[in-house]
């Protein structure tokens, strides 16, 4: 029996207890609920990268679409944006897509035929055309509704619950054309096609203002706890207020914490007990048989495509679960904050450091390195007073260091990174194992 | 005694032991050809002499001198010279710059070996500037023999030289092989095309189980009736 | 007549010359992105960011020589500054090679786990800078700023476009075209060379032919130092430097190596021109180009875009992915494997 991922998990939670007693409880809570949000799209990555062997570096893609799901289900509808500009929106989209239909046919029809190619680009040229004489006037009007506070179609304004569930639907739909593409290549080109992808996304949610608002922001998302104002009239909390010696304003905040984390913990439990079925399943056993040897899977006559295929759907999928819930419980869309250091290569560090291939592993590194990159920061304010004690507070590298201790926790992240690539490649839990080995020449 | 000799070799991969107790030798100006059936650890014995593989026992010695010790590089720099089976050749880089690589160890200026290899495939002459990738198979490999050469080594092996070209092609290979070995080299290679590399050889060495079974003038093993129905696929 | 010149004139201004300079700048990183593929045999994630450190080199170093008073105005003081920054970034970059790239070398690490540890390289130099040269934007951009300003060019040739042409532009064309030139001649004429594309075709006949694989990496990580310098240099003098421009840089760079083949230095180069002149010709406003060529009352009236400018370096990305579907192997990758 292996008690070190129990010993590591124990040594995890006196941590986030210290954090409660020696900060406050309101930021051990708050980290905790980061950490259950990152544990849910590190395990997506984990099926990915460690059962499926595949280099998708295009997390930051999921998360956003996944994102974008919570405001186009809860948030409230726009109705003079759809009077305004939904039509030529929907009949855009027929066009788009009458013109692709077209050139599929085409394409199908003249197979062999010297002109194909030159028909085909034809049809594509004016079928864009013409979709952009419909689509500019009608983005035009809707991005000009009330653009101060609107200025887009809006959501459909169902509950915000449901939309965890549409985030991984989403992200899954992005990634099913996605890995039909690029589930074939060799992982340095997977690596750059799916961080290009998911750059791609980026700049279209960016830009494309009428979906959600781009650069300006949909805030005020409906959320699935009440809210502290309301808390802090509320009786019992009030009660509990005064029974734990807390501020009333202080207790509704961390009841409300307190909710959310109830809430993550649940569908992190959900995911992960599906997963370890799957793991367990013929299919787990046949994934990791072909990360493992490739060649001898196909060898086998396993369709490896199709199973990376899945797998990168699937992990896509938990990944915008994820990043739905990230967006609920900021209660608001930024798009600026999706940048691939946070949303990729710190969720990738999460499962490495866990130990990739293992479930229990990536949770555990989620909490590891979503505590430290909250800590780096005060860790990195302590080291620019030591130094400014050290040599005088107006030495050039203390100031450095003051000015730049938020951007020290890069330098310790990617320390981190390197170190376990290093010395300890299988992570800190290592997956289990395999009952036996086959002995290969 | 001869230039190259491999004695008593024992090893192999990890804990699977490919070569028990193998013996081959060649001396100046004869060729002497490993057959045995898949599997019998003949391309190991050849990478044992080159020195990629860690052996357990056995000695290897080049002209007297004890050279078991020796990495690849410094066998090469001692005068060996090998082809490997595949991937022989740089394919984006020209014929010429192919022959050049081959005589980075040399100091001396190349341009009279390039000269020798040339006069000897004249095929190689006509495309010098050209993509070795481009190249046919046969040509590949009389570029890979070529490029091997250019060091003017004394003892030149070969692995499997005729894998995947035409019966043509490969006479016309055998016959430089034999062009070559006349000039003085020592020439030890695996062949798979066993009954027609005993008809060049001066010795053939069969191997069993990375052991030696048979060993003799390629004819008389071409004649004995034993070789021939075990390993030469009983072709009459 | 005028209608053409003007015409003529204003693509050169906005269109043509900034094209070359970007390609140039591009094709400084793209080069190193595939050598470093080539020889090392990965994709190196930290690259932008060396760029970016070997940038922050430059101007630390610049503004001590602006202090000493050191100057070769009309030029940039950074142009010898660079020179200075070449040793010390070629130590940074040989320096995490023996640290970390040689311990996977010798393990016979994937290539999954090479990007990984560049992206932690990436990390870490990402912080590095910020700390040391912090967030802002720094000009270091000293001496003419152009070399022919619009008011001249409209009172020497009585056009209304003017041909600007900045200092920093031509800079970027004439050293890349001095930098391609002497690493093709590097690759193609010398011992040096030839071993280096050699053990990035075929590396265990390298080997076999007595490349030492130290060396290579060596000059490889030198040459890379050398071309990150001046791409880092010449890009911040011409756009201004800030340090997360040039993460901006690495999709466009990955795109150029892998259109032209990756591994292929000549392929680098074309690949730099094609994601640079596709990015500026789809956000080029063809408006002003238009209006002077057709006849007064064809002249558009929208801004003639195909593509809205914040569609910028998606449109590079969208040609890497375009690229990797049709052809992987790129315009001039091998095309064994």
């Amino acid at each position: 029996m292996n008690i070190r991922p129990g010993v590591l998990y124990a040594a995890m939670a006196v941590l986030l207890l210290l954090v409660g007693f020696i900060q406050s409880w309101q930021l051990a809570l708050t980290i905790i609920n980061l950490c259950l949000i990152s544990s849910i799209m590190s395990l997506g990555v984990n099926l990915q990268w460690g059962v499926a062997g595949m280099f998708n570096v295009g997390t930051m893609g999921s998360a956003a679409v996944g994102g974008l799901a919570v405001v186009l289900i809860s948030a409230s509808p726009v109705p003079e944006a759809w009077d305004a500009g939904g039509m030529g929106v929907l009949f855009s989209g027929c066009m788009l897509v009458l013109t692709i239909a077209l050139a599929l046919w085409v394409s199908k029809l003249m197979d062999g035929h010297r002109m194909k190619l030159w028909l085909i680009v034809m049809i594509l040229l004016v079928g864009l055309t013409l979709t952009r004489m419909v689509f500019l006037p009608a983005t035009a009007a809707i991005e000009s509704v009330d653009a101060a506070s609107t200025g887009y179609l809006g959501g459909l304004g169902l509950p915000v619950a449901l939309s965890w569930l549409a985030g991984g639907l989403f992200a899954a739909l992005v990634a099913w054309p996605v890995g039909r593409l690029v589930s074939g290549l060799r992982s340095d080109y997977l690596a750059v096609a799916t961080f290009g992808i998911s750059e791609i996304i980026l700049a279209v949610l960016r830009n494309e203002e009428w979906v959600a608002r781009g650069v300006k922001n949909v805030t005020r998302l409906p959320r699935p706890v009440p809210f502290e104002a309301e808390l802090q009239a509320v009786e019992w909390a009030q009660n509990l207020a005064v029974w734990s010696g807390l501020p009333i304003r202080e207790m509704a905040s961390i009841l409300v914490k307190l909710a959310y984390a109830g809430w993550f913990l649940g569908v992190l439990l959900i995911i992960y007990c599906l997963l370890q079925r799957l793991q367990r399943a013929p299919w787990g056993r046949m994934m990791r048989a072909i990360r493992d040897d490739e060649e001898a899977a196909r060898a086998m006559g396993k369709d490896v495509g199709r199973r990376h295929l899945q797998a990168f759907v699937i992990g896509s999928a938990i990944v915008g679960i994820g990043g739905a819930m990230l967006v609920t419980l900021d209660s608001q869309f930024t798009v600026t904050g999706y940048q691939p250091l946070r949303f990729t290569f710190l969720i990738w560090l999460m499962v490495i450091i866990g130990g990739s291939g293992n479930h229990r592993g990536a949770i555990f590194g989620s909490f590891l390195i979503w505590f430290l990159w909250v800590q780096a920061e005060t860790f990195g304010h302590s080291l620019a007073w030591a130094v400014g004690v050290l040599l005088t507070p107006e030495n050039a590298i203390s100031v450095a260091l003051q000015e730049g201790a938020a951007q020290l926790r890069y330098v310790v992240m990617g320390s981190i990174l390197v170190l376990v690539m290093r010395f300890a490649p299988r992570g800190l839990i290592p997956e289990e194992q395999k009952e036996f080995t086959l002995d290969k020449r | 005694m001869s230039l190259i000799k491999a004695e008593g070799l024992v090893g192999g991969y990890g804990n699977v032991k490919v070569l028990n107790d193998c013996t081959v030798e060649v001396d100046r100006g004869k060729i002497a050809v490993i057959v045995g059936p898949n599997g019998a650890g003949k391309s190991t014995a050849m990478k044992a002499v080159l020195g990629l593989l860690k052996l357990d026992s056995g000695t290897v010695t080049l002209d007297g001198r004890d050279i078991t010790k020796l990495p690849p590089q410094d066998r090469i720099r001692a005068g060996m010279a090998f082809v490997p089976q595949t991937e022989n050749i740089f394919p984006s880089m020209s014929v010429f710059e192919n022959l050049q690589m081959g005589a980075l160890l040399r100091k001396d200026p190349i341009a009279a070996a390039a000269d020798e290899i040339f006069s000897l495939f004249p095929i190689l002459s006509d495309k010098r500037s050209q993509q070795a990738g481009q190249l046919s198979g046969g040509q590949r490999q009389q570029l890979a023999v070529g490029r091997a050469l250019m060091t003017r080594p004394s003892v030149l092996l070969l692995d499997e030289p005729t894998a995947g070209v035409s019966p043509n092609v490969m006479d016309e290979l055998f016959a430089k092989i034999t062009e070559i070995a006349a000039q003085g080299l020592a020439v030890l290679m695996v062949e798979q095309n066993a009954a027609l590399a005993l008809e060049i050889a001066d010795t053939g060495f069969v191997l069993v189980e990375g052991a030696n079974r048979f060993t003799g003038s390629g004819s008389d093993l071409l004649n004995d009736p034993d070789t021939r129905r075990s390993f030469l696929g009983g072709r009459p | 007549m005028t209608d053409i010149l003007n015409a003529f004139s204003h693509i050169t201004s906005l269109l043509v010359i900034p094209g070359l300079a970007y390609a140039s700048q591009l094709a400084f990183g793209a080069l190193g992105v595939t050598l470093i593929f080539g020889v090392l045999r990965f994709s190196n994630f930290a690259h932008a960011e060396g760029m970016s450190l070997a940038t922050m080199f430059c101007i630390l170093i610049t503004v001590w020589l602006q202090g000493a008073s050191v100057s070769i105005a009309p030029l940039p003081t950074a142009l010898i500054a660079m020179f200075l920054a070449i040793p010390l970034v070629a130590l940074v970059f040989i320096g995490t090679d023996r640290a970390l790239y040689k311990h996977f070398r010798a393990i016979n690490a994937k290539p999954e786990v090479f990007m990984i540890v560049s992206a932690g390289i990436m990390l870490i130099s990402n912080g590095v800078i910020r700390v040391v040269i912090g967030p802002e934007g720094q000009s270091f951009a000293d001496g003419e700023r152009f070399i022919l300003t619009a008011r001249e060019f409209r009172e020497w040739t009585g056009l209304t476009e003017a041909l600007v042409l900045k200092t920093s532009q031509l800079l970027s064309i004439v050293l890349a075209l001095i930098a391609g030139g002497l690493l093709f001649w590097f690759l193609n004429r010398t011992q040096m060379g030839r071993s280096m594309r050699a053990y990035s075709d075929n590396r265990n006949l390298a080997l076999l032919s007595g490349v030492d694989p130290n060396k290579i990496v060596w000059v490889t990580w030198i040459l890379v130092a050398v071309l990150s310098v001046m791409g880092g240099v010449l890009f911040g003098l011409d756009k201004g430097y800030r340090p997360f421009v040039f993460q901006q840089m690495l999709l466009p760079m990955f795109a150029a190596a892998v259109v032209g083949g990756l591994g292929s230095p000549v392929g680098a180069v074309v690949g730099s021109m094609v994601v640079a002149f596709s990015e500026l010709l789809l956000t080029f406003a063809w408006k002003k180009f238009l209006a002077y060529l057709l006849p007064t009352g064809l002249a558009p009236e929208s801004l003639m875009q195909i593509l809205a400018t914040e569609y910028k370096f998606a449109i590079s990305f969208l040609i890497l992915v375009i690229v990797l579907l049709i052809k992987p192997t790129g315009l001039f990758g091998r095309a064994t494997k």
